[in-house]
């Protein structure tokens, strides 16, 4: 799965890639109201799309293909950014860890890859790691990671409860998937630089990062059990 | 307390409940959104009509000047529907984001059905 806002210039790239790499795979690129020609550039490269009618955000996206996993009868949902920043190389990985997890993590700290951040943004990624690996009762050390894969147990919680506030995708989708009973993993993936579009992190907005961080995962935490536990026995 | 102020606070009271019981009447507002209002004109219209219980009711909570107590509620007031505004606004916006989620899956759907069916070639 692909979550894409005007992502015209990559999205066909990393869609051509993905086939390369797991030919017969279904991939599905959910144009999150893209003002550009993403959906069109999508299928002419033969994936699946569809498109919202307004930019949701990432969460918004995700819960379109995972609610599309779901009715379609899919198994395993890895999400790969459009942007390119994501090697398709690391699906066969997350996949094969799948086999003793519910969610796996491709985390960017992990050793492998050239990925920095620094400042407020690097405290929180810190912050968010070492209270999220308590919850997740495993070690995570890049929480924010758009790159992950999740299983039947997963897709199933997801598609029906994946949140939608911006950091809330990210921190708060570990949140439910532990509080839920699913198990987690991390392991190490290689982070590339876009293939193209703008950064979505810019300096001025890494400042508010951490303020926003903290509160979606304070409100990940103390948000009732009673309104996701049902799934996901 | 002159006669003209004594009729003015009735009047604006009064103002108050018709406006929103015609609104309800015409359905152009709901019932839970109604009651705040509704309570509101009623609380004036009180105090409009005997403002000894508006003295009573500002020395029951210890307040000096009864007009502080007037402000006070009309604070809270505001302030809670305000709040339930929020609230209201936050699931219209649950529900139009689960309906575009919907209609991207039905969109994609339709899609693929038409592709499927062997009778349009021009639909590819």
């Amino acid at each position: 799965m692909v979550p894409a806002f005007n992502e015209s210039e990559s999205v066909a790239a990393v869609v051509r890639e993905i086939f390369s790499e797991l030919p017969g795979v279904a991939v599905l690129v959910v144009d999150d109201g893209s003002r550009d020609s993403t959906a069109v550039v999508a299928r002419k490269v033969g994936a699946r799309v569809a498109v919202l009618p307004f930019n949701l955000g990432v969460g918004g996206a995700m819960r379109v293909g995972f609610r599309y996993a779901l009715d379609n009868g899919y198994e395993h949902v890895v999400q790969i950014d459009a942007d390119g920043q994501h090697d398709p190389k690391s699906i066969p990985l997350l996949l094969a860890e799948l086999q003793n997890a519910d969610v796996v993590l491709g985390a960017r700290f992990a050793g492998e890859g050239a990925y920095r951040v620094r400042g407020p943004r690097q405290w929180a990624m810190k912050a968010l790691a070492v209270v999220l690996s308590k919850t997740c009762r495993t070690k995570l050390t890049d929480t924010t990671s758009g790159n992950r894969a999740s299983g039947p147990r997963a897709i199933t919680l997801f598609a029906e409860h994946y949140p939608a506030e911006y950091l809330g995708d990210t921190v708060e989708s570990l949140v439910i998937s532990a509080r839920a009973g699913l198990t987690i993993r991390q392991i190490a993936v290689v982070m590339r630089a876009r293939q193209g579009g703008v950064p979505s992190h810019n300096p001025v907005k890494s400042g508010t990062y951490l303020a926003r961080a903290v509160l979606a995962l304070v409100f990940a935490l103390v948000r009732p059990r009673s309104s996701y536990a049902v799934v996901a026995q | 307390m002159s006669l003209r102020t004594y009729v003015f606070g009735i009047a604006a009271a009064l103002f108050v409940l018709i406006v929103v019981v015609e609104l309800l009447r015409r359905r152009q507002l709901r019932e839970r959104h109604a009651v705040w209002w509704l309570f509101a004109g009623a609380l004036a219209l009180i105090a409009g009509v005997f403002p000894e219980t508006l003295t009573w009711a500002a020395s029951l909570v210890g307040i000096g000047l009864p007009v502080n107590l007037v402000f006070f509620v009309s604070i809270a007031i505001l302030f809670l529907v305000c709040l339930q505004h929020s609230a209201e606004l936050t699931r219209l916006e649950s529900q139009t984001r689960a309906l575009a989620e919907r209609v991207a899956i039905m969109g994609l759907e339709l899609r693929e059905l038409q592709s499927l069916s062997p009778g349009e070639e021009d639909a590819s």
